[in-house]
């Protein structure tokens, strides 16, 4: 039992490096019988060495499958990517063959998910299932890919891994699980570790031991970190930079520190002011009115606006920038800080 | 049942068990209380010849009182028991030991008219609102079916209306009455159980995890909806959630579960502002905060090791395997759950108020 400060500020502004992975205008559509899906409509964004960026959303809001199409794991079909390039060390990965794909996956980029226990083959030992990054990528023998596999659980500090390297999934806790998900995705010393609701199904108590977890594998390694969420607490503890998605764009894009103080677009003010705090009991709670959008039927012009306070129509818009008919774009509003809404210089107060 | 029903002489007071039950007390006085409730599953082993090899002891000793209008919440993480109070709270699991007065009746005694009564004045919202649904009833049978049973709540004439009524109370499209559950998305659907359980007019509303499964955005909406239905209608909630911050806004007072027994109760004020317990502090030490500039301000307490299986807990305190206080005691006399002068009740030998959750000077 120790007691120790929070130490998750100490490592922010990892800035100065060069972007490893650049994901640029990038789309994703499913193609049903009966409608088309815009999963992710046109997202660009950046990762350097040591960076965390978190990716926040609500669930339909692309996060995850923007990531899926970073791995190279979306199913094709009913998954298109008609538009969009993702860059990283040199190559765009959607030209790529999938045999050299799959050499990218492991030592270049990796992803943890949600559900461990789903996530994990059920009828291997977890040693075999660590080890088979070693096996497939490294050409190792079993013995020795097992041996890999105990220094790893070493690593995250699964307890007694000597021992538990030939028990199966089943017989490990939600929070043990998912660090046997760590420790392959980690196993190869990616560049870019996906963690996509890494802690969602997760208790408080075990979310913190495993963002702690992150953190230090995150400073010994240097790798960049993309944090999938929609948790506004874990954002601010634990990322560098925060892009916040609705209906498949990039709404607004800054450091934590900045969009959580001052938010410039209103659908990121409105989720602040939407969740209770542990620090305050507060007032009444401000809901955003309405339902996320149907993805198949995006609302024209700006996706927010049926459910935006701020929303200017017809006559009330200033020219060109009429909620309801022109798509406002992600521009630069104060230094340091991007938000796709006409208006966000009002919802800044600048 | 077990007949060690030490608290249950309301019951035995009173000789018809069928006899209706009386009105609601005054705002703030008792309604509910539970009384050492245990609640055992058993373990067996064998296809053919099953035998008994063990407990699992889900709730082991639970004390709680719910007053009238007033919203306890219940907070805890996977396994302590939380949702085993809710099913034994509305009479779908028998408790194996303890009792729950209900308006001083003992509801393991009752039977008839009282607990045909009792099952309508207790109402239950679930967690999941995609199966707790039927998906091939109309939203108007499923408000609807309650009035089946309790026909005198709702005369058979004006049902389609009074239905109606309670959509839009909810916040639901009254035209949408004939709708199935699927043609609606997540925060609605919770919208319709909340409107079926308010079909039956209840004194109780048992809410296990209502917002667990919603998005955020959504989430406030049906937060927001509650506390109004509770001003309303005079309604008491046992809010059962594992998500610290809502359960601080929407409850009066709160009590914390570990292991299938409650070791701290008190205030929202002075549970989360001045926990006393162990595993509350550690608890609200793991919250992520919102605000950056609280950031690293609070003191973060890492608990070691995974929640013991409940069905071999530890002996005395059950949170002494994991506790940095832990002496000799522990292992030997369970803690009661006391004031031990921190200003409320908590089951720690050595409870001592702590500020773990830095207050918001802005």
């Amino acid at each position: 039992m120790t007691t120790l400060p929070s130490s998750t500020s100490s490592v922010r502004g990892a800035g100065g490096y060069s972007p490893i992975l650049s994901v640029d205008d990038l789309y994703v559509e499913f193609r049903t019988r009966e409608n088309v899906v815009n999963a992710v409509n046109g997202i660009s964004y950046t990762v350097s060495q040591g960076e965390t960026l978190a990716i926040l959303g609500e669930s339909g809001s692309g996060k995850s499958v923007s990531a899926q199409a970073i791995m190279g794991i979306l199913d094709t079909p009913p998954a298109q990517i008609p538009h969009g390039e993702i860059w990283f060390e040199g190559r765009n990965l959607l030209t790529l063959s999938a045999e050299e794909q799959r050499k990218v996956r492991g030592p270049g980029i990796s992803m943890i998910f949600q559900d461990a226990l789903s996530s994990l083959n059920p009828v291997y030992s977890v040693g075999f299932q660590i080890g088979e990054m070693f096996r497939a990528h490294r050409g190792m023998s079993r013995k020795e890919a097992k041996q890999q596999a105990v220094e790893l659980m070493d690593r995250v500090r699964i307890p007694a891994a000597a021992q538990r390297v030939n028990d199966y999934p089943h017989q490990f806790s939600g929070g043990m699980r998912q660090r046997v998900m760590i420790a392959m995705a980690i196993a190869l010393d990616p560049k870019i570790l996906i963690a996509d609701e890494p802690t969602t199904a997760l208790d408080v108590t075990v979310q913190a031991q495993v963002m702690d977890l992150l953190k230090d594998l995150q400073r010994e390694t240097g790798m960049g970190l993309v944090l999938i969420t929609h948790d506004l607490g874990v954002v601010n503890e634990v990322a560098d930079n925060v892009a916040v998605m609705y209906a498949g764009r990039i709404v607004e894009r800054g450091t934590v520190d900045d969009v959580f103080t001052n938010p410039a677009h209103p659908y990121t003010d409105g989720l602040m002011n939407s969740v209770p705090q542990v620090e305050v009991k507060g007032g009444r709670l401000q809901p955003i009115t309405g339902q996320p959008p149907n993805l198949s039927k995006i609302p024209s012009g700006c996706p927010f606006h049926p459910r935006c306070s701020r929303r200017r129509l017809g006559a009330e818009a200033l020219p060109g920038r009429d909620c309801a008919g022109d798509r406002p774009p992600l521009r630069l509003v104060v230094p340091g800080r991007e938000a796709a809404c006409h208006y966000s210089e009002e919802v800044l107060g600048v | 049942m077990s007949d060690d029903n030490s608290g249950s002489i309301a019951a035995s007071e009173l000789p018809d068990a069928e006899a209706a039950l009386p009105p609601a007390p005054p705002p703030g006085a008792p309604l509910l209380e539970i009384r050492d409730l245990k609640k055992y599953f058993p373990l067996t082993q064998g296809i053919v010849f099953k035998r008994t090899v063990g407990h699992v002891r889900a709730v082991d000793g639970v004390n709680l009182t719910l007053r009238r209008g007033e919203t306890l919440g219940l907070v805890g993480e996977s396994g302590c028991g939380k949702s085993t109070v809710s099913k034994l709270l509305v009479a779908l699991e028998k408790p194996t030991g303890g009792s729950i007065l209900y308006k001083d009746r003992d509801v393991a005694k009752m039977g008839g008219r009282a607990l045909k009564q009792y099952r309508r004045e207790v109402q239950i919202i679930f967690q999941d609102p995609y199966a707790s649904l039927n998906p091939r009833m109309t939203v108007g049978d499923i408000v609807a079916e309650g009035w089946s049973v309790h026909a005198d709540i709702a005369p058979r004439k004006g049902r389609l209306q009074r239905t109606q009524e309670l959509m839009e109370r909810v916040g639901l499209n009254p035209d949408f009455v004939n709708r199935y559950p699927h043609q609606f998305s997540g925060g609605q659907r919770q919208r319709i159980g909340i409107a079926r359980a308010l079909a039956l007019q209840p004194e109780i509303i048992v809410c296990d995890e209502p917002v667990s499964a919603l998005d955020v955005s959504v989430q406030a909406q049906v937060v927001n909806l509650l506390e109004d239905l509770q001003d309303d209608f005079g309604l008491s909630y046992l809010f059962i959630a594992h998500d610290l911050s809502v359960v601080r806004h929407i409850s009066d007072r709160v009590a914390v579960m570990y292991l299938g027994s409650v070791v701290e109760e008190g205030t929202d004020d002075e549970v989360y502002g001045a926990p006393s317990h162990p595993y509350t502090q550690a608890l609200l030490s793991s919250v992520p905060l919102h605000e950056p500039h609280l950031r690293g301000q609070k003191d973060r307490i890492l608990l070691q090791g995974d929640v013991p299986s409940p069905a071999n807990p530890p002996s005395g305190c059950r949170f002494r395997t994991r506790c940095w206080k832990a002496q000799d005691i522990c292992a030997v006399e369970p803690p009661a759950l006391i004031d031990r002068g921190q200003g409320h009740p908590s089951a720690c030998h050595f409870a001592e108020a702590r500020t773990v959750v830095p207050v918001d000077a802005e």
